[in-house]
């Protein structure tokens, strides 16, 4: 038996091995996943760590937001494992000099800050649903409060404070554990496109805005589900932070191509021959152009004219939906790209889905996973 | 020629497995009776003992045992390869013998060691550059499990051309090992770099890390694969299935703490270059006769 697997075409010359592309979309929407966790919880942070009151109508679902992503995250790690059952061979035996050997570690200590930190915010809630429900409902209620019942003052600041100090940690946490997937790409020398020392701090930017992005879309479908008012001044924060971060994280990326190019060094050619190729729609028609120029535009418009109501929200989620593409791209073109970019730099592949449980079929899934979750929450 | 392949961290092969007892002291070894124990006090205490397996078993991936191969000891040789480019024929006897004598996927696409053929037409500025796992070069072959270079240059104004083989470097710094997780992947005494298939969970981190293209994922075992020096012949004393049917000595094999070995000789007759020296892997693969086109 052979095997199953599946070949890219080429152009130029590619070393016989690199005709397969080792990761495929899985590891796109893995950071890209892990940039939405980083990018809600900084969300939530903003009011419950630096009191910034505009925040409070999002922060607790920010912090649900972030709880349902990071619980699939490695989901799409397991997808790609060849053997998946031995996945925790890299946390009872990790090899230090990995840069992914502490993954498992961050993400657990993450996921479980995470899992404290919610329960605690909807911890006093849960206890008057519970009291105000009868039959296995109650049980339910009593079951996830862990059986507390106590929603005196005094209960609910000490609530206050341990979601506090959680979030303060939570806040390295959460970016560490993003900064460093920034890493094991951008310290990857075998590889012109990713070896970059900008790259975990591009990661980070671009988590923070789709992290924002995604927030004022989830916030404004869930109000109009839910058929309760938006708050306006909350998506007008949540809009005003994006649209800073956003013209950063344009900045950086630009900043990072212009010295690719700049430098030019060896290879440039197929990398000129890539960009101006293959990449070019992709990456300057739909990430930069579309995905980043146009939201800052809309959102520039938007503050300079002083659009209220319906107009500004509206013209927020169609920013907020450009940018999520964007960074979904900017997660696709650097880690499909860096692999189509062949290492003898003398050659262009062309990625293929694969299909199966490592294709693209299986990763959007495992990316609407969390919404369903979030739903049923 | 044996086909023993599947050689774990003590050297092992797959079907050899006569030296359990040795085994014992190896890492698997030491699980089972961090297995026993956990089971025998319980789960209390099971967080502590976890903690100190990890450990005592990290240290032991950055420190593989021996290998347990009668009468062979790897710290008495320290292995290099060498490669002289003029010489290469491009017959391509190399890699049908390694994917023979090591069960490599035998499609175009799985490689332990390749070919690459560098040819510059009259007028032109850089050469032309393909392997045998190039479409046209299977199409002239009729076979993804027989390989040749086709007659594409027939013709035409040829003035310059050479091929040049290529295999896993072996680094002494390896960024393959650097990366892996697990420790799956390792660097032995006697200077090879080894994949311990058993342990290898297959996340490719190694495929993206090697400069060289020199690893590839096995669809079949779903781990990754890579050139061994065929360590299950060397320790035999034997050479590597590539060098042993070279006609024309292109491929060098040999002991470098022996002065008269093959490949002392060859490093030290000769001005030797290694590929990609900028990546600072080191590797122990040495060239004669590379181009400031190969890389």
């Amino acid at each position: 038996m052979e095997g199953t697997f599946h070949a890219s075409s080429y152009i130029g010359y590619v070393y016989p091995n690199e005709t397969i592309i080792p990761w495929t979309v899985m590891i796109v929407v893995y950071p890209y996943m892990t940039g939405l966790v980083a990018g809600a919880f900084s969300v939530s942070s903003m009011y419950h760590v630096f009191g910034m009151e505009k925040f409070k109508p999002v922060a607790r679902f920010a912090l649900l937001t972030a709880l349902c992503f990071m619980l699939f995250v490695p989901m799409t790690l397991l997808l790609h494992l060849g053997q998946p059952q031995r996945a925790f061979n890299a946390m009872v035996t990790p090899h230090l000099t990995s840069a992914f050997a502490a993954f498992g570690y961050f993400a657990a200590f993450y996921t479980l800050l995470l899992m404290i930190e919610t329960w605690f915010a909807f911890r006093a809630d849960n206890v008057i649903r519970a009291r105000n429900s009868t039959g296995l409902v109650r049980t339910f209620y009593r079951t996830i409060t862990l059986w507390s019942d106590d929603i005196s003052e005094k209960a609910r600041a000490y609530d206050e404070k341990w979601m506090l100090s959680l979030a303060i940690i939570g806040i390295p946490a959460a970016h560490g554990l993003h900064g460093y997937v920034g890493f094991v790409f951008g310290s990857l020398k075998a590889r012109e496109w990713w070896g970059s020392d900008m790259m975990p701090v591009i990661f980070l930017f671009s988590a923070v805005i789709s992290g924002i992005a995604a927030l004022i879309v989830l916030y404004t479908l869930v109000s109009k589900l839910r058929k309760t008012p938006i708050d306006e001044a909350c998506v007008r924060g949540m809009a005003g932070a994006l649209w800073g971060f956003l013209m950063f994280t344009v900045l950086l990326e630009g900043l990072e191509f212009a010295n690719v190019v700049y430098k030019g060094k060896e290879g440039i050619e197929v990398i000129m021959e890539y960009v101006t190729g293959p990449l070019f729609y992709r990456y300057f028609v739909l990430q930069f152009g579309l995905g980043a120029i146009v939201p800052i535009i809309i959102l520039g418009i938007m503050f300079m004219r002083a659009t209220r109501g319906k107009a500004f929200i509206a013209g927020a989620v169609i920013a907020s939906l450009l940018v999520l593409m964007n960074v979904f791209l900017m997660r696709w073109n650097v880690v499909i790209g860096g692999q189509e970019i062949a290492k003898t730099m003398r050659g262009l592949l062309h990625y293929h889905d694969p299909g199966g449980r490592d294709g693209l079929a299986v990763a959007l899934t495992v990316l609407a996973c969390p919404l369903v979750s979030l739903s049923i929450l | 020629m044996t086909c023993e392949k599947d050689i774990d961290r003590r050297g092992q092969t797959a079907q050899g497995d006569e030296d359990d007892g040795d085994a014992r002291t190896g890492r698997r070894g030491f699980l089972k009776d961090v297995g026993k124990a956990v089971a025998s006090i319980g789960a209390l205490a099971a967080s502590g003992t976890a903690l100190l397996a990890t450990k005592q078993t990290a240290q032991a991936a950055a420190e593989p045992g021996p290998p347990a191969i009668a009468g062979y000891d790897w710290n008495e040789h320290q292995w290099g390869y060498g490669i002289d480019a003029t010489r290469c024929i491009g017959c391509l006897r190399c890699v049908e013998a390694c994917k023979a004598e090591n069960d490599v996927v035998p499609t175009a696409h799985h490689f332990r060691t390749w070919v690459e053929r560098y040819v510059w037409l009259e007028g032109e500025e850089r050469p032309h550059v393909d392997s045998h796992s190039d479409p046209d070069n299977v199409a002239a072959s009729g076979s993804e499990k027989e390989y040749r270079f086709d007659n594409r240059y027939q013709g035409k104004k040829v003035y310059k051309a050479f091929f040049v083989p290529k295999i896993c470097n072996h680094c002494r710094h390896p960024s393959c090992v650097q990366v892996c997780p697990t420790g799956a992947t390792f660097k032995t005494k006697d200077g090879a770099v080894l994949i311990d298939h058993s342990y290898c969970i297959g996340c490719q981190y190694c495929v993206q890390a090697c400069p060289y293209g020199a690893r590839f994922f096995d669809p079949r075992t779903q781990v990754t694969e890579k050139c061994t020096w065929c360590y299950h012949r060397i320790t035999k004393g034997l050479k590597p299935a590539c060098v042993e049917v070279c006609p024309v000595n292109a491929r060098i094999f040999g002991d470098l703490n022996n002065e008269a070995s093959d490949i002392s000789k060859f490093v030290t007759e000769n001005r030797v270059q290694v590929l990609k020296p900028e990546t600072g892997n080191a590797p122990t693969c040495f060239y004669v006769g590379l181009d400031k086109e190969v890389s």
